[in-house]
């Protein structure tokens, strides 16, 4: 089991650091800093002198084993705008998003896992039909559409809570639900199908056949099955805590890491783009990993090709 | 021995007129079938004849979309639109079942022992260490090696012959009278379905349970069971004791059978296969379900449906062209 | 005297399991130096239980993988190498069946379109006249006009097999390779496909190479038997003769094991234990630990393959010793 930990953690590294690399070879191709920073119309003398303070005149390997070694440092730069530390800057965004993404996930697990199993239970039903129909319109509709949406209807119309800004947790229920609503859909998909997936097999069929009762039979034998397939999704949207409210967080002003890279990127801060791509890579591998730990607590079919190996 | 009119003396189970349609079709028409206690009946026919579907009806086993009707007595007990929390108790409890993949049929994720031993909660009414000690002796019992270990393992950690002996395990965890086996040994090489039948041959005698055993291939119903109703497009077609029925098969269709399996010794011969193909539920025609098949077929097979009746003592064949014995008394439609 | 139309001279196949994630990987041999030979207008049957190695000696024989040791010849010439002209050209000349006739067929094509194929694959007749040269070999495995315009899944599975069988013989073969061609029929439609494999084989004088785990239905088609066990033959000779008096106590309880109708004329041997895994091959004769009759000896000497008195192959001690004995005797 150890040494499947530590394969899975020497992949997540890997994957981390492709992000990494990936991230420096986007900086390059996107312009010579220099000029960017300095401003075309700078004296050559000056440009060359930054080249020289930066080290650009330094071969493409020389550069990109310097900024690798920053980075496993810690070091990732300064933000062009004011010059704080990148990962200061992203770092203090990143409870904001967290007030949004948190609640959004409990939305998605509380409404989406309960709803996709009832509806497999009731295949073909009023409530079946009801959670499909509404899980296809929350994968299809666009998150800024239904953010839209809500802000027409509970804002604009009604008038019942605020369209944007941060100010009160009265502030954070539209956003939260755009986040949630979508999420929730997918899930209840993807719960339905896996359980349906389960409950036409043969083993379902021999617990009834051994006389146990409909909702153990589900409980004990259908649910377990099915969070094999569930839990990939959940985890993905664990990875995307950081970095999954981009387009939410734009359309109802919230001061997040969505809007900072949004912000960001328009400014060309490039220090700082990169660091919050390092955080969302972080998040999106370590819920891969924890996933991957999981499936092996779930379906010991997965377990014992890790024990074969750890002999 | 049935008797003239095709029930058994002292039935543990008694199907009447048993039809299960889906979406419409009828695949099933109208079952009539007993067993007695500590009896062998092996239910043969090929693919979609309705014999698994039988017993699936029987214990409340098919999806929802299958509509069910007539009536499964098991001894006062009526199991057809039954409770949930009747069919519990008579699932596993009085009749259990095992099918035919046993590494798809047993729950990838949970240990054996668990799954053995949930049955004899249910039905045993054990519970703690002493679930284990019994769960235990069952994998002794049906000759699992190593069996303490074996308790903690997973299906996907034994072979296909060692889980179906779990499945047969859990089987009679409950102390059922009656166990249905669908296709047990279909899924597994020669020389462990023979460790298998040999199992469930050598519990009925020890335990006097009775077996249903479901099979397509005659040469395992024929060497397991008493009594053999032979099953072709939802009905059944002819019941005999075993060793009458392959010595002197009397509906056309149970010939063909024999007649199309190769023998194993003696001399070859070119195989007389059954012409054609068996016909689909929803398109069968107008009188014996065979007759386009049938090499005896004439123009009173076309009229209506031949009931399953009396040719001899305890035989019963559904085909006016059969060989008919003396009657004693007015033939009327008798039902096994 | 030509050369005999296959033949398999000591073939070997490896496969590497790895023991989970970059755990150690072991070495299975699926097959273990195997050697057979397939005459024209002959069926040679190849029996054996999963694991048994006999589905890859079908792909051996016919080229779809590489013997790791050992060689086939075919007309007496050796494979070519695979993807080369002489190879395809040769394929055309050596079909395959499978047990799956719905996974062997394209979904999406006519039953007379697929038969049509191999004449436009390999440029067989006039473009024109391939779809009635289809149509005749549709006809001549029974299928009618009607039911070679439809679609797999519009026909039982009985005909799907013979639709398949109709498409290899669409290149004229020479060998046919058929693995398990009748286990997913039905035994009414079972008996049609192997009375047409028979006539086939009659009139065209195909040879046959017929992997299969049921007996009776291996006697009924072949000439000669071969018997598998963990990658071996373990015994082989006249199908009548080895299935009617077993030499090698393995083949004795797979004959007795054989589920027949009505009375058993020979008391049933069941063997104890679990199918062989190929991983964890037992040492000496691999048959020793579920063997009634194994001696010290088979747990450490691994018997050969070789002649008995009545003509016939087994890799067996006892067997060999006790024809000696009798030979001694008389």
């Amino acid at each position: 089991m150890l040494r499947f930990f530590f394969l899975r953690l020497g992949r997540a590294a890997l994957t981390v650091a492709l992000v990494v690399t990936f991230a420096f070879v986007v900086l390059r191709l996107s312009g010579d800093p220099a000029l960017i920073i300095m401003s075309v119309d700078a004296p050559p003398e000056a440009i060359a002198a930054f080249r020289k303070a930066w080290g650009l005149d330094d071969p493409i390997w020389l550069q990109y084993l310097r900024y690798f070694s920053a980075i496993g440092q810690g070091e990732l730069g300064q933000s062009m705008r004011d010059g704080r530390p990148a990962l200061e800057l992203v770092a203090e965004r990143i409870p904001a998003t967290l007030a949004l993404t948190l609640p959004a996930l409990a939305l998605k697990l509380g409404i989406g896992i309960p709803a996709g199993i009832y509806a497999s239970l009731h295949r073909d039903s009023l409530i079946d039909r009801v959670v499909m129909v509404t899980a296809v319109a929350g994968f299809t509709v666009p998150s800024f559409v239904l953010g839209l949406v809500l802000v027409l209807i509970f804002s604009v119309q009604l008038g019942w809570l605020p369209s944007g800004g941060q100010e009160s947790w009265r502030h954070a229920i539209l956003p939260v639900l755009t986040l949630g609503i979508g999420g929730a859909a997918v899930l209840a998909r993807f719960t339905r199908s896996a359980m349906l997936e389960v409950l036409g097999q043969s083993y379902i069929r021999t617990a009834s056949a051994k006389g146990v009762p409909w909702p153990a039979v589900v409980r004990g034998h259908a649910l377990p099955n099915a969070a094999v397939p569930t839990v990939t999704i959940v985890g993905f949207m664990v990875g995307s805590l950081i970095a999954g409210a981009v387009v939410v967080e734009s359309v109802f002003s919230w001061p997040g890491v969505g809007r900072l890279l949004v912000v960001s990127v328009a400014n060309r801060d490039l220090a700082v783009v990169q660091c919050i791509l390092l955080l969302v890579a972080i998040t999106m591998v370590s819920a891969n990993l924890i996933v991957d730990l999981l499936y092996g607590v779930l379906d010991p079919r997965l377990r014992s090709g890790a024990k074969a190996g750890a002999h | 021995m049935l008797d003239r009119f095709g029930s058994v003396a002292d039935p543990l189970v008694e199907i009447n007129g048993l039809t299960v349609a889906f979406d419409g079709v009828k695949v099933l028409h109208g079952i009539d079938l007993s067993v007695a206690r500590g009896e062998a009946v092996g239910l043969v026919g090929e693919s979609g004849c309705g014999k698994s579907v039988t017993w699936l009806a029987a214990l409340g086993l098919l999806p929802k979309k299958a509509s069910v009707s007539g009536n499964v007595r098991l001894g006062s007990t009526e199991l057809i639109d039954a409770e949930p929390d009747v069919l519990d108790t008579v699932r596993g409890g009085r009749i259990a079942m095992i099918f035919q993949d046993p590494a798809s049929a047993l729950n990838p994720v949970l240990r054996l022992g668990k799954q053995v031993g949930e049955a004899l909660a249910l039905h045993g009414g054990l519970s703690g260490a002493a679930i284990r000690a019994e769960a235990r002796r069952l994998f002794d019992l049906v000759g699992i090696p190593d069996a303490a270990r074996r308790l903690d393992a997973f299906p996907h950690e034994l072979s296909g012959g060692q889980n179906q002996r779990v499945m047969i395990a859990m089987a009679l965890a409950g102390k059922p009278d009656l166990l249905v086996a669908d296709e047990p040994t279909t899924a597994l090489d020669a020389t462990i379905q023979a460790q298998i039948l040999e199992l469930l041959t050598k519990i009925r005698r020890e335990t006097d349970m009775a077996l249903v055993l479901i099979s397509h291939d005659l040469g395992v119903i024929s060497q397991t069971c008493d009594r053999v109703c032979v099953m072709y497009a939802g009905r059944i077609i002819e019941t005999a004791e075993a060793q009458s029925l392959f010595d002197e098969p009397l509906h056309p269709y149970t010939q063909g059978l024999i007649a199309a399996l190769p023998p194993l010794e003696g001399v070859r011969r070119r195989l007389d296969p059954i012409e054609g193909n068996v016909p689909e539920p929803w398109n069968l025609p107008p009188g014996c379900a065979f007759a386009p098949r049938c090499p005896r077929r004439g123009e009173a097979c076309d009229a209506g449906v031949p009931p399953l009746a009396w040719k001899a003592p305890g035989r019963f064949a559904a085909c006016i062209k059969a060989l008919q014995a003396e009657p004693v008394r007015p033939r009327e439609p008798v039902y096994a | 005297m030509s050369a005999p139309l296959l033949q398999a001279r000591n073939v070997a196949r490896c496969y590497h399991m790895r023991k989970g994630l970059l755990g150690r990987s072991v070495e299975v041999r699926a097959v273990d130096g195997v050697s057979l030979t397939v005459e024209r207008g002959r069926t040679l049957g190849l029996v054996g239980e999963s694991g048994s190695g006999k589905s890859t000696t079908g792909r051996l024989a016919l080229g779809l993988e590489k013997p790791d040791a050992g060689d086939v010849l075919f007309n007496g010439a050796p494979m070519p190498a695979t993807d080369t002209l002489a190879w395809r050209q040769m394929r055309a000349r050596m079909q395959m069946i499978y047990q799956d006739p719905l996974g062997a067929l394209d979904r999406r094509l006519q039953i007379v379109e697929q038969v049509r194929e191999p004449f436009d694959v390999h440029d067989l007749g006039e473009p024109k006249e391939r779809e009635a040269l289809a149509f005749a070999l549709l006809q001549s495995v029974g299928l009618r006009a009607d039911q070679g315009r439809r679609y797999p899944h519009e026909l039982s599975g009985g005909q799907r097999q013979r639709a398949v069988i109709a498409r290899a013989l669409a290149t004229k073969p020479d060998l046919l390779v058929c693995d398990e061609p009748v286990s997913a029929l039905d035994v009414s439609i079972q008996a049609q496909v192997i009375n047409l494999l028979v006539d086939i084989q009659q009139e065209l004088g195909l040879g046959l190479l017929f992997i299969s785990h049921d007996l009776k239905v291996v006697r009924q088609v072949s000439h000669r038997v071969a018997v598998m066990y963990l990658g071996r033959i373990v015994e082989e000779g006249e199908a009548d003769l080895l299935l009617s008096s077993p030499a090698h106590p393995y083949t004795e309880a797979l004959v007795s094991a054989a589920p027949v109708p009505g009375r058993r004329t020979r008391p049933r041997i069941v063997l104890q234990g679990d199918p062989p895994n190929p991983a964890a091959r037992p040492s000496g004769c691999a048959f020793h630990p579920r063997c009634h009759a194994a001696r010290e000896r088979c747990k450490v000497e691994s018997p050969l393959l070789k002649p008995m008195p009545d003509g016939r192959l087994a890799a067996c001690h006892v067997a060999h010793d006790q024809a000696n004995f009798l030979k001694a005797a008389s």
